[in-house]
């Protein structure tokens, strides 16, 4: 008759792996990164001189922060939850107002047809050297989300769907329709505050 | 006729604890994949800015970190309590983010090279003057994939 074999006391085995898990609670970190993504431009080969390009005035979209965090848009002084609601109406321009971005028009092919949009629009954020990061990521927050609710409702109005759900080759014609814009000026010194 | 127990006092049995490990270890490998290890230990302050527009960092291994904050306190005293970069382990200039791209750059994969982002973790009181410096640094290192941490705003 084979011999029993005793049963390997497995008790500690509980606390070991606890300890595992306590060291890794310790040494990660449960927040996800996340962040709002931009693309910066590519830098000035040194010898050439900074230009003020020449931007037609009606498509240019001005966003200024001073130190205080206050906003001036196109000249007015602005709350930060209005200026959603007025990039939006720049960018899409929906009256063909005189004094909003000149409309383009041109074919994207089915579904879209013909299709007006503000082909050459810029908006310029230019902020104080004092301004706070968040008053800025505010801004540049509200500016990207004019953005993705015009791309929204364009999805919506074409194809019943979310833009996040569209094939690539939709979701890159529509981003033609609204080309994301969003210029930073290049840092100057103004001297004081 | 009822049978008279003799013996009152029964012995409790065991309890069978041999599935306690394995409960133990699921939840491990469940902290595990949900969680990510620390890049660095913290030498500055920081409270991320709200925003509702985020998107997520995928690649960890394509992503490189630049913190400004003011130094934690028990590096006040060395450092001084004003807005201060940290890369990787140390205190940096900003003038040193062109050589760190360079080097980070150069570690990885030719592949990949195109694809590196930078997360920028400032502090939400920071100025913006300094975050243009950076800004003016990574261009100059094209680096030009950059990304804002910062958390999902609630509410206004």
């Amino acid at each position: 008759m084979a011999k029993k074999i005793p049963q390997i006391n497995a008790s500690s085995m509980a606390d070991i792996s606890f300890l595992l898990l306590i060291f890794f609670l310790v040494t990660t970190s449960m927040d996800v990164n996340q962040g709002l993504a931009r693309r910066l431009p590519p830098p000035i080969p040194p010898d050439q001189k900074i230009e003020d390009t020449d931007i037609n005035k009606r498509n240019l979209f001005v966003v200024k922060i001073n130190w205080e965090n206050k906003l001036l848009v196109q000249g007015q002084e602005l709350d930060v939850r209005q200026l959603r609601a007025k990039a939006k109406e720049f960018i899409a321009n929906p009256n063909d107002d005189a004094n909003m971005p000149k409309l383009v028009e041109e074919d994207f092919g089915a579904p879209f047809g013909m299709v007006k949009y503000a082909k050459d629009h810029v908006i310029s954020v230019q902020n104080d050297a004092d301004t706070q990061y968040q008053a800025y990521l505010e801004v540049q927050n509200e500016l990207v989300a004019a953005y993705n609710e015009l791309r929204e409702e364009c999805a919506q109005q074409y194809f019943h769907k979310s833009y996040n759900d569209l094939d690539e080759e939709w979701q890159k014609k529509i981003s033609k329709i609204y080309p994301q814009k969003i210029s930073e000026a290049e840092p100057k010194n103004y001297g004081g505050k | 006729m009822a049978k008279i127990r003799r013996n009152d006092k029964r012995e409790m049995p065991a309890l069978n604890t041999s599935s306690l490990p394995d409960i133990i270890f699921m939840l491990l490998f469940f902290f595990m994949s949900v969680t990510s290890m620390k890049e660095v230990t913290y030498k500055v302050q920081i409270q991320n800015p709200q925003a509702t527009e985020l998107t997520k960092l995928e690649k960890k291994s394509l992503v490189r970190y630049i913190y400004v904050g003011t130094p934690t306190a028990e590096f006040r005293k060395q450092y001084g309590a004003e807005t201060r970069i940290q890369l990787d382990d140390a205190f940096a200039d900003a003038k040193e983010i062109g050589d760190f791209i360079i080097n980070e750059r150069s570690s990885m994969k030719e592949s990949d090279q195109g694809l590196m982002t930078v997360s920028i973790k400032a502090d939400k009181e920071t100025k913006m003057g300094i975050i243009a410096d950076i800004k003016q640094e990574l261009r100059r290192a094209y680096a030009l994939k950059i990304s804002y941490a910062a958390t999902q705003r609630t509410s206004y």
